[in-house]
C-alpha cells in the first residue's frame, strides 16, 4: 500500500505520537567539556597508560579500560578528516541551502582524535581532506554551554595555526 | 578463543515475507509469515520448537513497547524459552547466530530465530527514530541525519583508496538487477551507472540510487542440532562459523575508511571454519549494502578482496558483473542485496543468511550462481559504524 | 567517581531533549476484521481448526497451534468478568475526579478478552464472575474503534 492509502483514508489505520521527554545526565566528563565551551575552549581528557588525548572527553579510556588521568585544553584549530554536503534535515526533508559538516582532527588531541562539526565561510568545491580550520565562536554572551557555541569551522588562511 | 564447539548446527528451513515500503500486516503477522514458512520448509510444526530467538531493532520504528515481547507469538513463542537480541543493522545475522548458541550448546535441538522490522510505522518516515542513535549533546544539536555518517565514510573510503563514484556506482547496478529474481525484492530495477550519478544528491558523496530504502518485512530460518538435521532433511545446510565484533561509539574517533570489527568478526567465523584463503576457499558472499561503497568496504573487512582492492579492476557495469556477477569469479549478493530487495532492519541481515542457505542448496531458481557453491558467507553491519556479524556456511 | 544521590535530573548538568517520532499503525489484517466489526456493533473473533479455540481479538495464527486463522466469527457482546481494577488515578499520574472500573471481559464462547471499562455500576459493586453486555456508541457515531463500544454493563 501507499503513502496515499494511508493519507486518504482507503487503509484503516491508527495515529498516535508517544511524548517522549528527555533530561539527559550530561556525565562528568560531558559535563566539564560543554562547561569550556560556554567559555570558549575545548577540553580532552588524557589516558597515560596509551598516551592519547581523548576528545570528546571521557572518564574512562575505551581502549584501556582504566579512568582516564587528566584534563587537557586542546587547541580550537584542526585538520579536516572527512566531509560531506548534506541536502537533507534530521527528518529527512529536503534543505535548500546545503549544510557542510566534516570530522575535524583537533590540534592538541591525538592523531585521529576528531569531532563532528559543520564548515562555514567556504564553498562545497573548495573544501577538501586535509583542510586547515579554525573554530568560529559565537559571542561570549549568546553561549549556552552546547556544541552549538561553535558556530562552525572556517578555512586557516596559508595553513597556519598548527602544532 | 574458544575451538570447541559441543555440536554441528545446521539450517533446516527458510522463510520470508515481500519486502515493501508500506505493508498492511502487522509486525506480528510478518512474522508469521516468515516462520510458518520456515516451519513448512523445515517439515517441522511449532510443537517440534524447543525455543525462539527473535532479531527486531529498535522498538522506535514499529512503535511499540518490548517490542520483542510483542512480536512473540506471531514468531512462536508463545509459552517457549524466547530471547530478542539487537545489535543494530548486524541483527539479520546476528540472530542466528544466537539461535546457533542455543543449538551448539547442547541446550536445545531445535530452535526458530525470526527477524522482523516495521518501519513503515514511524510517520511519514524513520528518519526521525534513527536520529535518536546520535549523542543528544554533541551531534543532534548540529541537525544530524543519519545519512551523515555513511556519507563521511564514504568520502573517507574513496579519499584513501582513490575509488571513483562511477566505480562504487556499478555496485548499486548490479544489485539492483540481480534482485529483479528476487520474488520479495522492493526495488528491482535495471539501471545504469549514469542514473546513479544523475540522481537527486542526499549528502554528497551519497545519491538516491546509493542507498536502501526503509522497509517492513520478515525472515526466519530453522535451526537443528546435527542427530535431527540428519533427519528432517538430505540438504542440511551447516554453520560452520559465527563471529561478531564491535566497535566503539565515537565514532569520529576512529578512521572510517575500513571496517575493522567486521575482519575480527570475520577472523573469528573463519578460524571456526577452517578457512585459511578467503577468496580462494568461500564460492558466494552476501556481505551487508545498505549503501552502494558497503559492499566494496565490508567485502573487504571479510577480506575477500585486499584494503582498496574490491573495485580495482571494476571501471564499468560489465566489471563489475564479470568480477561479481552471478556467472562472476566470486558472486557477491546474488540476491540483490538490499540495495534490490529492501532493508527491513533486522529482516535484512536474515534475508542474506536465508539466501546463503538457498544458494547452497542449489534452490535460489534464477539467482542460483553457477560455481557449485559449497561455502557461503553472510555478513551483516550496525550501528554507529560499530557492528559485525559474519556466519559462514558449507555443505 | 561522583557517587551522590541526586534526587531531581536538575540538580545535574543536564542535557534536555525529546525524542521526536510520529507514528501511524496499521491494523493488519486481523485488526481490519476486528474494527470494521466493531463499527457494525459486533465483536469478531477467529477460530482455529486445530484446536477449536475463537480468539478474541482476532489474529490471523493460532497462538498456540500456529495454524493459519481465517474463520472469523461473530461473537455475543455479553460475557463475563474475568478480572477487574478500580483506577484512581490517570494515565499521566493525576488524580481522576471519578473512579473508573476497567475490566478484562470474556464474551461467551471465546478464549482470551477485551479490556474495557464497566459503566451503569458503583466501583465496590464489581466483581469477578459478573455478568455484562456491551453499551454500544450510536451507530453514526462510531469509528471502528475500541471506543465505539462505550462500557460493558452488568445483566442479571
Amino acid at each position: 500500500m501507499s503513502r496515499k492509502d494511508i493519507e486518504e483514508g482507503r487503509v484503516p489505520t491508527f495515529k498516535d505520537k508517544p511524548e517522549a521527554r528527555y533530561a539527559w545526565a550530561a556525565g562528568v566528563a560531558m559535563g566539564r567539556f560543554l562547561a569550556e565551551l560556554k567559555e570558549g575552549r575545548i577540553i580532552g581528557r588524557r589516558c597515560r597508560a596509551c598516551g592519547r588525548v581523548l576528545v570528546p572527553p571521557r572518564m574512562f579510556c575505551e581502549w584501556c579500560f582504566r579512568p582516564t588521568d587528566e584534563w587537557v585544553y586542546v587547541r580550537d584549530t584542526g585538520t579536516v578528516l572527512t566531509y560531506s554536503i548534506s541536502y537533507l534535515g534530521p527528518a529527512a526533508e529536503r534543505l535548500k541551502e546545503p549544510v557542510i559538516i566534516a570530522v575535524i582532527e583537533l590540534d592538541g588531541a591525538s592523531p585521529g582524535i576528531g569531532i563532528l562539526h559543520k564548515l562555514g565561510e567556504v564553498k562545497p568545491e573548495a573544501v577538501h581532506v586535509g583542510m586547515r580550520v579554525k573554530a568560529v565562536w559565537k559571542p561570549p554572551e549568546e553561549r549556552e554551554g552546547a556544541i552549538t557555541d561553535i558556530l562552525y569551522f572556517k578555512p586557516l588562511e596559508g595553513g597556519g595555526g598548527g602544532e | 578463543m574458544m575451538s570447541s564447539v559441543k555440536r554441528r548446527v545446521a539450517v533446516v528451513g527458510a522463510g520470508i515475507t515481500l519486502f515493501r515500503r508500506r505493508l498492511k500486516e502487522t509486525g506480528r503477522e510478518l512474522s508469521f509469515y516468515a516462520a510458518k514458512m520456515a516451519l513448512d520448509t523445515a517439515g517441522i510444526t511449532l510443537r517440534d520448537v524447543d525455543a525462539v530467538v527473535c532479531g527486531t531493532a529498535p522498538d522506535a520504528f514499529d512503535g511499540v513497547h518490548m517490542k520483542g515481547e510483542y512480536l512473540l507469538d506471531g514468531m512462536g513463542g508463545h509459552r517457549k524459552p524466547f530471547v530478542r537480541v539487537y545489535v543494530g543493522g548486524g541483527t539479520g545475522v546476528f540472530t542466528p547466530i544466537a539461535a546457533w548458541w542455543h543449538v551448539a550448546s547442547g541446550h536445545f535441538d531445535i530452535v526458530l530465530a525470526v527477524a522482523e522490522e516495521k518501519m513503515s510505522s514511524c510517520y511519514p518516515h524513520p528518519q526521525k527514530a534513527f536520529t535518536t542513535i546520535f549523542d543528544p549533546m554533541l551531534t543532534r544539536p548540529l541537525g544530524a541525519n543519519l545519512v551523515w555518517i555513511f556519507a563521511l565514510e564514504m568520502q573517507r573510503y574513496m579519499h584513501v583508496h582513490g575509488v571513483k563514484k562511477e566505480q562504487i556506482a556499478t555496485i548499486a547496478v548490479k544489485n539492483k538487477r540481480n534482485a529483479l529474481d528476487h520474488p520479495c525484492a522492493q526495488l528491482a530495477a535495471k539501471i545504469t551507472v549514469q542514473d546513479v550519478l544523475n540522481s537527486e544528491v542526499m549528502v554528497w558523496p551519497v545519491q538516491r540510487l546509493d542507498i536502501s530504502p526503509p522497509s517492513d518485512g520478515a525472515a526466519a530460518v530453522v535451526l537443528a542440532a546435527e542427530h535431527v538435521a540428519k533427519r528432517l532433511t538430505d540438504d542440511p545446510v551447516w554453520i560452520e562459523g559465527v563471529g561478531w565484533c564491535l566497535d566503539s561509539t565515537y565514532w569520529t574517533n576512529r578512521d572510517l575508511y575500513y571496517p575493522k570489527y567486521v575482519e575480527y568478526a570475520a577472523r573469528m567465523a573463519y578460524k571456526m571454519a577452517g578457512i585459511k584463503n578467503p577468496p580462494k576457499e568461500i564460492d558466494v558472499a552476501e556481505p551487508y549494502d545498505p549503501f552502494d561503497y558497503k559492499e566494496a568496504h565490508h567485502a573487504e573487512g571479510l577480506m575477500l578482496a585486499r584494503k582498496g582492492e574490491y573495485l580495482k579492476d571494476v571501471k564499468d557495469e560489465s566489471d563489475i558483473f564479470a568480477r561479481y556477477g552471478r556467472d562472476g569469479d566470486l558472486p557477491i549478493c546474488p540476491s540483490g542485496g538490499l540495495l534490490g530487495v529492501g532493508n527491513p532492519i533486522a529482516a535484512a541481515g536474515m534475508m542474506k543468511v536465508c539466501e546463503i542457505f538457498w544458494q547452497l542448496r542449489k534452490e535460489a531458481g534464477k539467482r542460483q550462481v553457477k560455481n557449485d557453491p559449497r561455502t557461503g558467507v553472510a555478513q551483516a553491519w550496525g550501528d554507529l559504524m560499530q557492528v559485525g556479524t559474519v556466519v559462514v556456511m558449507r555443505v | 567517581m561522583s557517587v551522590e544521590r541526586v534526587r531531581l535530573p536538575h540538580e545535574v548538568r543536564h542535557w534536555l531533549g525529546d525524542m521526536e517520532a510520529d507514528y501511524v499503525y496499521t491494523l493488519g489484517i486481523a485488526g481490519e476484521k476486528f474494527y470494521a466489526g466493531l463499527k457494525e456493533g459486533k465483536i469478531i473473533g477467529a477460530r482455529c481448526p486445530s484446536c477449536g479455540a475463537v480468539w478474541v481479538p482476532p489474529s490471523i495464527y493460532c497462538p498456540e497451534c500456529f495454524e493459519e486463522l481465517t474463520e472469523w466469527v461473530e461473537l455475543p457482546d455479553e460475557g463475563t468478568v474475568y478480572t477487574f481494577t478500580v483506577a484512581h488515578v490517570g494515565p499521566d499520574g493525576r488524580p481522576l475526579e471519578e473512579p473508573v472500573v476497567y475490566a478484562l471481559i470474556v464474551p461467551d464462547g471465546a478464549s482470551g478478552g477485551i479490556l474495557h471499562k464497566l459503566g451503569e455500576v458503583k466501583p465496590g459493586e464489581a466483581y469477578i464472575g459478573m455478568r455484562v453486555k456491551a453499551v454500544w456508541e450510536d451507530p453514526d457515531k462510531r469509528k471502528g474503534a475500541i471506543t465505539d463500544i462505550r462500557y460493558f454493563r452488568p445483566i442479571e
